[in-house]
């Protein structure tokens, strides 16, 4: 099998390539937090129909360093009454979740920071880190918002993390591999290859189809409530919560937690692209397929479902407690389950 | 069961149709307007700053009577008909009234636009400038002057000769009158305290 980590190739396995590997993800993390901050301001700008940030350099392109620049300035405050250690541990534990789950992302044939067999299971691993990290927060603040945010968000995370792990558990009927390397390899071969239309087979795919798309989207909409996006931000809920778990949170450590949502959307974001849009694969079969182009295409895509998770936060409306407890187990879950069904059922037929 | 899919599918389908409409105000012209650098129109009746065009002002203080937060300061003298300096009034006439005094305080004004419609000779204006904020009250205080303070106090000293001459000049005639014993056609009336009033 080829390497998969082109800084392994070139550089040896040593201390700087090491630190390379590692530093990589992080600058991609930073430079893309940047991006999708810039690029939250000017969606909800547009669909507003207003312009967004247009004074910080051209078209507002710097207002995000602005505005981190802003938060670095501002006064770290831990309150008298917090938990300490909990209170300013808790920002770097949800950072280090997010951060952590990139180990595994599969960013080109030629680089995925850790190849490892597991890289599904470990990245629904690590996403529950940022649970402990919200609830840690939260706890800590004595702040009985921060507390109720913080106890949604735990509700919220872990009804959600079952539609989400049946739908990916679909897949990994269909590739049997937990490998997101080697799930983005098999849907090599042009668009209609993708999981999310039924992964390579014959015709009899098409049987898939239905069950398949229907599991991207569950995955999708489960996601958002695992990242505690609109429309299921009950955990932050600024008209009900004040800010939700962070309400006591100032400065940089607000600012962690900033970066990590935006890091945990990437995550999400990556883990529908390898999945169900072929990952790094181009859509084209072998047009414009190479290492390179694989890197392209797989930050296209993710930056395409970022920006669907974007586009949803500004059409829908935040959901009621009970609306969210309903539509995870009582529609999510039931549908996620009955597709998990279908598809193993056709696996089993070995149709394709 | 069919309402529940009935239900899961409406909920789909309208979030969708919602993220439609949002596409769709994605591409539409932004209503911004970027205000310093872009300015948009006013109605044209705007009332905004006061202007006043000093080359039609008569001195007549309509606009100082008709203020009803008293911003307007007026006083003028009346051309006196020897002063060699004579100038042609904006309606093409020879300027009756010299304008020696104008003030406004626009730190003071209510944007009523009761002296626009008072003013005879349409002198004063609200115009469409709303940019003239400042850091403090002095610089709202505006004041108007086609003459300079001695050419002023020239045109008052020039029109009291000219009264002094016109007293002397009646008083002779009505000697005169007396002493011929005609009885002198009533002239014209004396010209009345030219000063015009001050608020």
């Amino acid at each position: 099998m080829e390497s998969t980590n082109f800084i392994w190739d070139l550089m040896g396995k040593n201390l700087w390539s090491v630190v390379a590997v590692i530093s990589l993800p992080l600058i991609f993390v930073l430079i893309y937090a940047l991006v999708a901050i810039l690029a939250e301001l000017k969606v909800s700008a547009w669909i507003q129909e207003r312009l967004g940030p247009m004074r910080t350099g051209p078209w507002g392109i710097l207002q995000p360093i602005a505005e981190v620049i802003k938060l670095l300035q501002k006064e770290d405050i831990t309150p008298t009454a917090a938990s300490k250690i909990l209170f300013n541990l808790a920002p770097y534990v949800i950072f280090t979740g997010a951060y952590a789950a990139f180990a595994v992302i599969p960013f080109s044939e030629a680089y995925a920071p850790a190849n490892i067999n597991v890289g599904l299971f470990y990245i629904f691993a690590v996403g529950s880190f940022s649970a402990i990290g919200i609830v840690m927060g939260g706890w800590a603040s004595n702040n009985k918002y921060s507390l109720m945010g913080a106890m949604r968000s735990v509700s919220q995370v872990i009804s959600y993390e079952i539609p989400a792990a049946v739908a990916v558990l679909a897949v990994v009927v269909l590739t049997s591999s937990m490998n997101m390397m080697e799930i983005s390899r098999m849907q090599e071969g042009g668009f209609w290859n993708w999981y999310i239309f039924g992964g390579p087979g014959g015709w009899t795919k098409i049987f898939m189809i239905p069950f398949t798309l229907t599991l991207a989207i569950i995955y999708f909409i489960a996601s958002l409530a695992e990242t505690n996006r609109l429309p299921f931000d009950i955990p932050e809920g600024e008209s009900e919560l004040v800010a939700g778990f962070h309400t006591e949170y100032s400065g940089m450590k607000f600012a962690m937690f900033f970066f990590a949502e935006y890091a945990n959307m990437f995550v999400v974001a990556a883990v529908v692209t390898t999945i169900f849009l072929g990952g790094w694969t181009s859509p084209f079969g072998s047009f414009l397929a190479g290492a390179g182009w694989g890197a392209f295409w797989f930050i296209l895509k993710s930056m395409f479902v970022v920006f669907l998770q974007i586009w949803i936060r500004w059409t829908l409306p935040r959901f009621r407690v009970d609306q969210l407890m309903y539509i995870g187990w009582k529609v999510l879950l039931p549908i996620s389950l009955v597709c998990f069904i279908a598809i193993s059922f056709f696996s089993l037929l070995n149709l394709g | 069961m069919s309402s529940y899919l009935k239900n899961v599918w409406a909920g789909f389908y309208t979030a969708v149709k919602g993220m439609m409409i949002t596409s769709r105000h994605m591409f539409k012209k932004s209503v911004t307007i970027q205000y310093p650098d872009e300015k948009f129109d006013l109605p044209a009746n705007a009332r905004n700053k006061l202007v006043l065009d000093m080359s039609r002002c008569n001195a007549c203080t309509a606009c100082a009577i008709a203020c009803p937060v008293n911003c307007i300061t007026v006083e003028g003298v009346r051309v006196s008909p020897e002063d060699p300096h004579q100038e042609v009034h904006a309606d093409g006439k020879p300027r009756k009234v010299w304008v020696t005094r104008y003030e406004m305080d626009l730190a003071k004004c209510c944007f009523c636009g009761l002296c626009q419609a008072a003013c005879p000779s349409d002198a004063i204006k609200h115009t469409q400038d709303f940019e003239y904020s400042a850091y403090n009250k002095e610089s709202l205080y505006f004041k108007y002057q086609i003459l300079t303070p001695e050419q002023s106090a020239e045109k008052v000293r020039l029109l009291a000769e000219f009264k002094e001459k016109e007293a002397a000049a009646k008083a002779a005639a009505a000697e005169k009158a007396a002493t011929e014993g005609k009885p002198v056609a009533p002239k014209k009336a004396a010209p009345k305290a030219d000063e015009a009033s001050e608020q």
